[in-house]
Formats: C-alpha cells, sequence, structure tokens
C-alpha cells in the first residue's frame, strides 16, 4: 500500500507501528494461502485487488463519502439491514475480525475464555488497527449472544458509538413483533444520524440493490455445485468476506462478471480441482476476514469446500427481499420476515438450520460435513448435536480458534475425514 | 520391490519395510529435535524404491524427498492393524502427543474416529510429565505390580493442572504407586470418553508408544470390560499400514 495513505490512517487516529505489523501479517498469509493456489479464475484479480487496497483505497473512497455527507455504519450480525443504512444515504460495512490481533489488550478487558470473533474486535479497536472501525459515524450492534451483547457496553465505552438494536431469540408473534418494532426504532435512529428523512423511492431502491447482492451470490453457490467445482472454496469465501464491505454495485457487477467466466468454465469441464475430488460443505460460526484457517486445512487435504451455511456464506444471501410495496412501513414489516428467517443458533428452537444444511448438502452434493465451532461459542457448539443426528453424511467437529497452534491435530483430522469419504 | 514406512511420531520415529510385499524389518528411533535427518539416514540405508511417510513430520519428509507419498495416522494405523490382525474392529492409540480411537469395519476402511484436539491431555506426553514429577523412568513403569483399587483421583486432564495435583498429593504423603495408579485411571477415563463416541466391539487393539505399558492396559481393560490385544508390532502399526498404502499405491 502506497505512502500516501499514512497520513490517512494517522488522521483516522490509526496506530501506525501495530498496523503495520498487521499489514505484512496480511500480506504473508495471503501470498501463502491465495496466491499459491492453481487454476484459480481470473475474475478473481478484482477481488485480490479489494483485499490489497482494503485498508487503503476502499478507505479512501469512504472518506471521500463521509465529506459528501454521507454517514459510514458498521454492524457485526447479518441481522442488521443494509437497506435501510443506504436509504439514508449510509454506508454499511462489517466490522467482525478475523485474526489474533491484540488479544493481549482485548483480555484485560474482555473474560479469557471469550469467543476470538469478539476478542478481535474488540483488540482491533484497542490496538487501533481498524480504520473500517475508525472511520465509522455509528457502530449497530445487537443482542445475538451473551458475548457479542456485553462486548458492546465496553466497545461503547472506547467508541461512545454504538447503538444496540434488540434481535429477539424466539420467531414466535411475539418475536416477531419485538423485531418489527426495533426495525422501526432504527430507521429513527439512523435518520436522526443521517439528517435526513427516509423517502419510500429511495428504499424501493436500496432493497434492489441489496437483493442484486444477494441473487450475485446465490449465482455463486450456485455454480459450486458442479463437479469439477469451478472456483475453491478459499476463492468463494473471500468473495463473501468482501461483500460486507466492498461498494455493493461495484461488487454485484463483479461477482457476476465471476459467475459468467465460471458458467464458461462448467460449460468445458475446467475445474480448480479433478473431478471426483471430495466435496465439503462446512456450517457454524461466522469466517470474518482474514479468518481462512479452516477452509485452507481442508483444501489442502485433498477436498474442496463447496458451500458454507454460515453468516459468511448462505445465512447472508439465503433469500430475497420482496421489491413490490407501498409504503416505507410495508417494506420495513417485510425486511422484518425476510431477515428473521435468518437461522442463526442463537434462536431456539432453531429445526430451519438443520434443513437448511440438509437442503445444502443435497444442492451442492456435499459428501462431507464439517462443524465448525469457535471455541467458546456457546450457541453453536450446542446445535453440533443436533446437527450432527439429523444428517446423513460423514459429519467432522471443529472446534478451533484463530491461532495457529492447534493445525498439526486439526490437518491429521482433516485428512483422516477426508480419506474416509 | 523395497518400500519404506515411516511414521515420524513427536517421540519417536517408527520404521517398516517391506521387500516384496512382506513385511521384513520393524526398528524405531528417537525423534530428537533433528527428524528429517533420522528419516534420510533410514532412507539410504534401506534404499527403498518407495517412501511412505506417516505421523507429525510426515509432510517434511514430503517436503525434503522426492519419492515420498504421504497419508494420514488415523489411515495409517487401520491399514497397519488390519494387516496384522484382519478381524480387528476398533484401535486405540495412545502416541507422544495425541491419542487416537478408530473404529473400522471388515475390510479395514476407517467408519468413524476421535482424536484429541490441541492438548496433551491422557497422551504419552502427559504420562511421561507425571512420571518426571513422581521420579519414575518410563523403563521402569513395567516392572511395577499395581493393583487396580484406585485410592486417590486426579480430577484435573489438563497436564499443566495434573502437574501441580500430583505435586500436591505427593505433599500429602500419598505413595508415589498410588498416585501413579490415578493418573492411570485419569487416562483411561479420558480414553473411555472417547471411545464413546464411537462403536467399540471385541478385537480391540491398542496401540501406540503407550500400548506397552501393561499396568495401563490392566486398567484400560478393567474399565472397558473387554479383552484389550496389544501386539509385538503395536507401536509399529502406523508405519506398517504407511508400507501398505504404498504397496496398494503402487498397486494401483
Amino acid at each position: 500500500m502506497g505512502e500516501d495513505y499514512i497520513k490517512m490512517w494517522e488522521n483516522l487516529g490509526i496506530d501506525l507501528e501495530n498496523h503495520d505489523c498487521l499489514l505484512k501479517a496480511l500480506a504473508e498469509f495471503y501470498q501463502q494461502i491465495y496466491l499459491s493456489q492453481e487454476n484459480r479464475p481470473e475474475g478473481m484479480k478484482y477481488f485480490d485487488f479489494v483485499v490489497s487496497e482494503a485498508h487503503g483505497l476502499r478507505i479512501k473512497e469512504l472518506l471521500e463519502a463521509k465529506q459528501q455527507g454521507k454517514k459510514v455504519v458498521g454492524v457485526f450480525c447479518v441481522y442488521v439491514p443494509e437497506e435501510m443504512i443506504r436509504a439514508v444515504d449510509g454506508i454499511c460495512v462489517g466490522l467482525c475480525a478475523g485474526a489474533q490481533i491484540g488479544f493481549e489488550e482485548a483480555e484485560k478487558v474482555l473474560p479469557k475464555n471469550t469467543c476470538d470473533l469478539i476478542k478481535a474486535f474488540i483488540g482491533f479497536k484497542l490496538t487501533q488497527v481498524c480504520p473500517y472501525t475508525e472511520s465509522c459515524d455509528l457502530l449497530i450492534g445487537e443482542t445475538t449472544c451473551d458475548g457479542k451483547k456485553k462486548a458492546y457496553e465496553i466497545l461503547n465505552k472506547l467508541t461512545q458509538k454504538v447503538y444496540v438494536m434488540e434481535v429477539p431469540h424466539m420467531k414466535t408473534e411475539r418475536g416477531k413483533e419485538l423485531f418489527l418494532k426495533e426495525l422501526f426504532a432504527l430507521k429513527n435512529k439512523l435518520e436522526e444520524l443521517s439528517q435526513q428523512t427516509m423517502t419510500l423511492e429511495r428504499f424501493k431502491e436500496e432493497v434492489k440493490v441489496v437483493n442484486e447482492k444477494r441473487k450475485a451470490l446465490m449465482r455463486l453457490e450456485k455454480l459450486r455445485s458442479y463437479d469439477p467445482a469451478p472456483i475453491s472454496g478459499l476463492d468463494a469465501l473471500l468473495v463473501n468476506q468482501i461483500a460486507f464491505y466492498d461498494d455493493p454495485v461495484r461488487f454485484t457487477q463483479k461477482v457476476n462478471e465471476l459467475c459468467d467466466e465460471l458458467e464458461e468454465r462448467v460449460k468445458k469441464g475446467i475445474g480448480v480441482k479433478p473431478k471426483g475430488t471430495p466435496r465439503i460443505l462446512i456450517t457454524g460460526c461466522p469466517f470474518a476476514l482474514p479468518n481462512w484457517k479452516l477452509h485452507h486445512m481442508i483444501e489442502t487435504s485433498g477436498a474442496v469446500v463447496v458451500g458454507e451455511e454460515s453468516c459468511i456464506g448462505r445465512r447472508y444471501y439465503h433469500s430475497l427481499v420482496p421489491e413490490d410495496f407501498s409504503s416505507i412501513e410495508e417494506g420495513i414489516k417485510l425486511l422484518a420476515e425476510r431477515y428473521l428467517k435468518t437461522p442463526c443458533a442463537c434462536f431456539t428452537p432453531n429445526p430451519e438450520r438443520i434443513e437448511e444444511i440438509q437442503n445444502m448438502a443435497k444442492e451442492l452434493k456435499a459428501q462431507g460435513i464439517v462443524y465448525y465451532s469457535i471455541q467458546f461459542c456457546t450457541p453453536y457448539l450446542f446445535e453440533a448435536y443436533q446437527v450432527e443426528s439429523a444428517v446423513d453424511l460423514p459429519f467432522l467437529r471443529i472446534d478451533t480458534n484463530y491461532s495457529t497452534e492447534d493445525i498439526g491435530q486439526l490437518k491429521t483430522r482433516c485428512e483422516a475425514f477426508i480419506e474416509t469419504l | 520391490m523395497r518400500i519404506l514406512g515411516l511414521d515420524v511420531g513427536s517421540t519417536y520415529i517408527k520404521v517398516a519395510l517391506f521387500e516384496n510385499e512382506r513385511l521384513t524389518l520393524l526398528e524405531r528411533d528417537k525423534t530428537s529435535y533433528q527428524p528429517l535427518e533420522r528419516c534420510l539416514q533410514y532412507i539410504h540405508k534401506y534404499k527403498p524404491d518407495q517412501v511412505v511417510a506417516t505421523g507429525y513430520g510426515r509432510n517434511l519428509i514430503n517436503n525434503n524427498f522426492s519419492n515420498c507419498i504421504t497419508l494420514s495416522e488415523i489411515k495409517a494405523f487401520a491399514m497397519g492393524a488390519h494387516f496384522i490382525h484382519p478381524k480387528v474392529r476398533t484401535i486405540l492409540d495412545i502416541g507422544g502427543q495425541d491419542t487416537k480411537v478408530i473404529s473400522l469395519d471388515e475390510k479395514g476402511k476407517v467408519v468413524k474416529f476421535e482424536m484429541n484436539d490441541r492438548c496433551s491431555a491422557g497422551t504419552g506426553r502427559f504420562l511421561e510429565i507425571m512420571c518426571k514429577a513422581l521420579g519414575f523412568e518410563i523403563e521402569e513403569l513395567n516392572q511395577l505390580d499395581l493393583d487396580e483399587e484406585v485410592k486417590v483421583k486426579i480430577s484435573s486432564l489438563c497436564t499443566v493442572f495434573a502437574e501441580s495435583e500430583v505435586i500436591s498429593l505427593i505433599a500429602q504423603g500419598v505413595p508415589r504407586e498410588e498416585i501413579l495408579k490415578s493418573i492411570y485411571f485419569a487416562i483411561v477415563y479420558k480414553v473411555v470418553s472417547m471411545l464413546k463416541r464411537i462403536t467399540v466391539t471385541e478385537d480391540f487393539i491398542f496401540a501406540g508408544g503407550c500400548s506397552s505399558n501393561k499396568n495401563l492396559k490392566k486398567f484400560l481393560e478393567n474399565q472397558l470390560k473387554i479383552r484389550v490385544i496389544t501386539l509385538e508390532e503395536s507401536p509399529f502399526l502406523g508405519a506398517i499400514g504407511a508400507g501398505i498404502f504404498g504397496i496398494s499405491q503402487i498397486k494401483r
């Protein structure tokens, strides 16, 4: 990244020394994990570029937009509707973090047995390494799991910018009502922040924009169902990760271009790995950028990852919001219905998730399921039992964190699992 | 045709040599800090047509020696055990740094397996560290004749915590043989909980470095209430399996 960004980072209050360590580690990781892959589609070049400019060009874009009066809103969860943020001229960025940075600092304020996802976003803040967090005018938290809920209290103390919306834990009528009320309250909050009133026209426009993004990601997922797989799980994961912070219109176009290329590959029978390579579906916790550990491990052990039943994955684009509404109220209602369909393990009971896994396994022709939980993530750790008993495929549980200390054992387990398929 | 199976473990390198599909030699040596050099010595000594590596160091050998293929320890143990004892259906391997349980079908194919995560609870390393605290040499463990009545309990399986428990038991004046029994009990307890997640049947082979410990075997049989088979080749099943895998690959 160019010299000219240093001033920009400095102005944002980034700790340049810490930040430099992060960028160096990232570049090295990226080289090792991504650029060493074979038969990558040409269309991945754009996403390589976006990653290389994640803390550069994209931040510059955000800051320019801010100068034009736009607000940058950070989110941590797929239950927060991007459409509403965009409808008041806001820009939505995902802030979950996937690297072990600032953990020593984070552990001063968080219990040690907190999941790495939470430790990372608090650690990023405490060590001042994330230009996204620093660019935000508002951080929207949500009441999904206990760890996040309590961490937002601390994050607010550190930033004074956190707004928490309540997400119910049951999909009853009362739960749905609560969620709808929360979306209306969020609308007020966003209008207050942006100093503008949401119009029906803009709202409808943005519902369309986000739907188009989802459609492109659905299209990408569908292309992964072919054997040989035209794209690696790692590359598809990266596209899904970038979905959370790139400009959605540009992103959608680039994903569609990638899909055009993949369609050609499918027609010609070109794949990233030979036909007949064992196919894995991953289900479980989110994979925040740059968490590539599990995909890398599986794909260097002789298999290909064909789908993610995860927040970075199917839970992000599972369904569309109907576009034909005639009032903001009606639109928000449709939004609430769509978002509450998301089958997160924070809900009880959560049979929809099992259905989703079964459907995905069938659609993507998976031969084995890897159940991924981040250490100390109670909801997903618990659901492993129900999922394992419900699915009819070979099943491997991986309970891990962002560190590399368990790579040896995990690699043996992944290899052995893949050998049995 | 000579095939060399290498099981590069955390504590020992195990070697199995096959000549014209016949197992002709088993050998082992401490892994030390130079596993690659040690393996290359074996390769030079036996001049195999094909090297097959398994165990933690499998990729180290693979990356530094061109004529090498690899497989996971799980599959290697399954193939090795099936070759030596075709009726085997369950394998327990307590090695230096991990413990594995494997359930296989009648053809020797892995049906299900469980393995410890990152921590060394209930592994050979765990036993080694506890023995050090108790002043026992690993070699002298089989000279002890221990009864199975466990009088004190170690409540932690974490190597670090268990070690402090052992030290506090010593300070309380508990005889070290009693403490050793509680350590065996703790290992077996951990193993049984892993075994519960797979199907355990008769024709149960105890493999890996710890399988030569007769007291541990006795504790295990007592808890599982089945006959546990240990073989002369038990520590070498991974290396043997690697050799068998090599033979099967060449036939293809």
